[in-house]
């Protein structure tokens, strides 16, 4: 792909991106006969969640998508996907701090420490931090190999979200269930991708000169 | 002394599904049965004044010979057999009701929020589920089968089921174990007054109740969420407690399906998941009865599952909950022991520990 068209291609990603906060705020300002229902609260809190999770998978496609692929370009992708995964889960934290807890810090610090899936939820958006902060060029060049090091964190965040999501649901797992199967086969692919390499470069290396 | 005209002989022996007495139970084939059919008149709206008793429900048309046999022998030869037209309880249907006791002066919620928000796992677990699925739900005719316990088990119509009792509106609150809450004009009369009627026995320390079983109609019930059929149980004490609502309506009009049509249980004290929906089986039991959410995750919902501040869920806190259509910046209010209702029930669980009978 040329320059030109990644750039346009970005400028598309970037709009469709938005369109789950464009479908939430037409509903919250009750435009078009759209509306958040009766729980408008819970209804942005879940909403914000999944999409900030559907992120953070979407992002973790982008590699394994690219060795199935080979097309190096889809990595130019990767960053912004990452950063509304941030961006989601960011808006899912401040709708949870501000209008299901009213920022009560003291109900909210409660929460974080005794509803473990809370903490759990709210460990995955503290590590996403330092990630959106190193995610400039000017980060990755200063941080060079530990960039990509810190940037592992990214595999705990989403088992750590996929768990927050999985202990919250009452009682009807299939959905957390499915997000689940969804990480643990990007991940399985990443494991069986790197045992396949390493095997393949011994026997490289033990091949007679 | 004349029998009840609309009386029949409770069928003898082993209950057959779909077969059921439409003995009027409120003077029991003694009396002369105007108190059965004035009750059962008052149930229409003047615009409908189909008298109940002329009315064949499909149940009773298909066992009609059983029927003619029965109604000769109760003498009423002049019984209306042909079967008139309407679903008398076609959904919106207005009830006549008379104002309850009990109620809240705090503002009801919208029809739209009580109608479009609903746990009803029978058919789909999201809250708007049941609204989207449920509407060509039927529930008519319905029969509920009363068993243990009791002196008159037996097959019973909903017609039968509601003919005796007076309609009442009765403004509730109603709390979710997931710490949202509504207020909710429920209509309907005492459970305690429909359990007198079958008689129940010394024995008789608990009501198991029970949900209709029906996957075809149910698509929630073609996934194990929950063990299918959905199972809910009072203590006897509980059952018969004034508070305690057998509803069949909101908002003055008929229960509509994703409510729990056409009967359904109300305990304001204790969390929703009480209220067992769409009601085919009474049981009287000595037991206590093994509910679907206690069997599926003890740790998280106990038998009582009485509203109480101070118990969390292990998951989340029950001090406050939200007010469904208090809208987007409310606070969340302090959730009341009982609901509100302590000063109805507390005596109920007099001595009893309620961190550990949750």
């Amino acid at each position: 792909m040329s320059q030109g068209s990644i750039r346009f291609a970005k400028m598309l990603v970037f709009m469709v991106c938005l369109v789950p906060l464009g479908k939430l705020v037409l509903e919250t300002f009750g435009i078009a006969g759209m509306s958040l229902g009766a729980n408008p609260v819970e209804t942005l809190l879940h909403r914000l969640g999944i999409w900030g999770l559907n992120f953070l998978l979407i992002t973790l496609t982008v590699t394994p998508l690219r060795f199935i692929t080979g097309k190096s370009w889809l990595l130019r992708f990767r960053r912004m996907l990452g950063l509304f995964a941030f961006f989601y889960v960011s808006m899912h934290f401040m709708v949870y701090a501000g209008l299901d807890q009213r920022f009560d810090l003291q109900a909210i610090f409660e929460d974080i420490a005794e509803r473990p899936y809370i903490t759990v939820g709210f460990a995955a958006l503290v590590m996403l931090v330092p990630l959106a902060l190193t995610s400039t060029n000017g980060m990755m060049r200063r941080l060079g190999r530990r960039w990509q090091k810190l940037h592992r964190l990214v595999y705990p965040i989403a088992i750590l979200g996929v768990w927050h999501f999985y202990w919250q649901v009452k009682l009807d797992t299939l959905d957390a269930t499915l997000y689940a199967l969804a990480l643990l086969s990007l991940l399985a692919y990443r494991l069986w991708r790197k045992y396949v390499r390493t095997a393949h470069a011994r026997r490289t290396l033990q091949k007679p000169a | 002394m004349t029998r009840c005209r609309y009386a029949k002989p409770l069928p003898k022996g082993p209950q057959s599904p779909g077969r059921y007495s439409s003995i009027c139970l409120q003077c029991n084939g003694a009396q002369s049965g105007l108190i059965g059919k004035f009750k059962w008149e008052a149930a229409l709206k003047s615009d409908e004044k189909v008298r109940s008793w002329e009315i064949t429900s499909e149940s009773n048309y298909l066992n009609r010979r059983q029927f003619i046999l029965d109604a000769g022998l109760a003498a009423g030869a002049g019984l209306a057999l042909a079967s008139l037209p309407g679903d008398l309880r076609a959904q919106g249907r207005e009830l006549d009701t008379v104002q309850g006791p009990y109620s809240t002066d705090e503002k009801p919620n919208s029809w739209q929020d009580v109608t479009t928000y609903n746990n009803f796992y029978e058919f789909g677990t999201g809250k708007e589920d049941p609204y989207r699925n449920a509407q060509d739900f039927v529930t008519s005719p319905w029969t509920v089968t009363v068993s243990g316990e009791c002196g008159k088990p037996g097959n019973y119509a909903y017609e039968d089921i509601v003919g005796p009792h007076t309609f009442e509106d009765r403004i509730y609150r109603h709390r979710c174990v997931e710490a949202w809450s509504m207020v909710v004009p429920w209509v309907g009369f005492p459970l305690g007054d429909l359990l007198q009627r079958f008689e129940p026995g010394s024995d008789a320390r608990f009501v198991r109740f029970k949900t209709l079983l029906d996957p075809k109609q149910m698509p929630g019930q073609r996934r194990a969420v929950l063990r299918w059929p959905y199972v809910e149980g009072l203590t006897m004490a509980e059952a018969m407690h004034p508070l305690t609502l057998m509803v069949v309506g909101v908002y003055g009009k008929e229960l509509p399906n994703q409510n729990g049509a056409p009967l359904r249980l109300v305990t304001p004290w204790k969390y929703g998941f009480k209220g067992i929906k769409s009601i085919v089986e009474i049981e009287f039991t000595k037991r206590q009865p093994a509910t679907s959410w206690e069997t599926s995750a003890p740790r998280e919902y106990g038998f009582y599952a009485n509203v109480n501040p101070e118990v969390s869920h292990p998951r989340w806190s029950q001090a406050r909950e939200r007010r469904i259509g208090s809208g987007l910046f409310a606070e969340k209010q302090p959730t009341l022991m009982f609901n509100g209702y302590e000063e109805e029930v507390a005596d109920l669980y007099a001595g009893l520990d309620l961190r550990k009978n949750f």
